[in-house]
């Protein structure tokens, strides 16, 4: 049950970026996480409720998008989603490839209103 | 309504340190090793195991979490080499911080091997950067052969699988080669080595593969360029 601790840092870089903004309401911070981030969505939900129910921030809307794993075939360039840990170049066939996305655990964007 | 990108890591801070711990490591020449496994997987008898295999004077110190006691830093330190426990007070992984707070009163001059004892899970650690070179997961014949697909994080992550208490096989109902299939599923450039920490088979094998990356973080040094 490490996504309390991730709900923490969600929350302390909305209040870092927020006080850049004097005056500005944050409504939504959006965050991406890859299958392979070790991170649960449903308890990083469940913990951000948790620690914003009763707080300034209990109206912050966390979106968590997830990111599945993807890969590169070297050989054809092929950019492919990973199913069921099939690596190979659904392709070419080839059955080296890379691993080019998946384990993201990213803020991506916040929404807010300007005064 | 204002749409503000963000585009960092939710764990930035974290991150950061270890970045730091990992260039300070490679300045020293110190090679950093994160081991991560399930509670009772046989991490702490593992190193054992290697700390008594080191000759006296041997540059090797240890950290080892866990959320409660000192139980493993009392065993560890029987081998006469450094060893800190860090108790996490709850926490079910160690992260970056915790590490630069307990190398305060050591002198990387002093090192050239730090073994990290990551505290008991198979979920949380993956997440952490430590500043380790390598994070190395220890899954033991008494768990599953189907580890590696059930947390494909850690194994994902870590650059070797130590299947440990192979002693163990003729009693359980383990399937060692589909566990190897299992983890190569996952990360198919995984390093797989077989030991049983109780009759030492195995721990050669172990020990070469630290001695290559010992041999390697110590290479770096020599080639860095002095300014």
């Amino acid at each position: 049950m490490h996504e309390l601790g991730i709900a923490n840092s969600v929350l302390e870089a909305v209040q870092t970026e927020a006080a850049r903004h004097p005056g500005a309401v944050v409504r939504k911070v959006a965050v991406t996480v890859g299958e392979l981030a070790g991170v649960d969505p449903e308890s990083l939900a469940f913990s951000f409720e948790a620690l914003t129910t009763g707080t300034e921030w209990q109206h912050l809307i966390l979106e968590i998008q997830t990111r599945p794993r993807m890969h590169r075939c070297p050989a054809c360039g092929l950019d492919f989603r990973v199913v069921d840990y099939q690596f190979a170049c659904p392709e070419c066939g080839a059955s080296k490839t890379e691993c080019t996305g998946g384990d993201e655990l990213e803020l991506a964007y916040l929404e807010m209103e300007e005064p | 309504m204002n749409r503000v990108p963000l585009e960092k890591k939710v764990l930035s801070e974290n991150d950061r340190i270890a970045g730091e711990l990992r260039e300070r490591f490679r300045e020293h020449g110190v090679l950093c090793l994160n081991l991560i496994s399930s509670p009772g997987a046989g991490k702490t008898l593992l190193l054992e195991r290697t700390l008594e295999s080191f000759a006296p004077g041997t540059r090797v110190a240890v950290l080892t979490g866990d959320i409660q006691t000192d139980n493993d830093a009392r065993r560890l330190a029987r081998s006469g080499f450094p060893v800190r426990q860090i108790t996490t007070g709850g926490a079910c992984h160690l992260d970056a911080r915790m590490i630069e707070r307990a190398l305060t009163e050591w002198r990387l001059e002093d090192l050239d091997l730090l073994l990290i004892e990551n505290v008991g899970n198979l979920v949380c650690p993956a997440s952490y950067d430590l500043g380790e070179a390598a994070k190395i997961v220890v899954l033991s014949v008494a768990e599953g052969e189907d580890k590696p697909l059930k947390y494909p994080s850690i194994f994902f992550k870590s650059a070797l699988l130590v299947l440990n208490k192979i002693d163990l096989l003729p009693y359980v109902p383990f399937r060692i080669e589909e566990a190897r299939e299992n983890a190569r599923r996952v990360h198919p450039e995984m390093e797989i080595i077989e030991v049983s920490c109780t009759t030492g088979e195995g721990l050669d094998v172990w020990r070469q593969w630290l001695e290559a990356r010992r041999e390697a973080a110590r290479s770096e040094l020599r080639e860095a360029p002095v300014c």
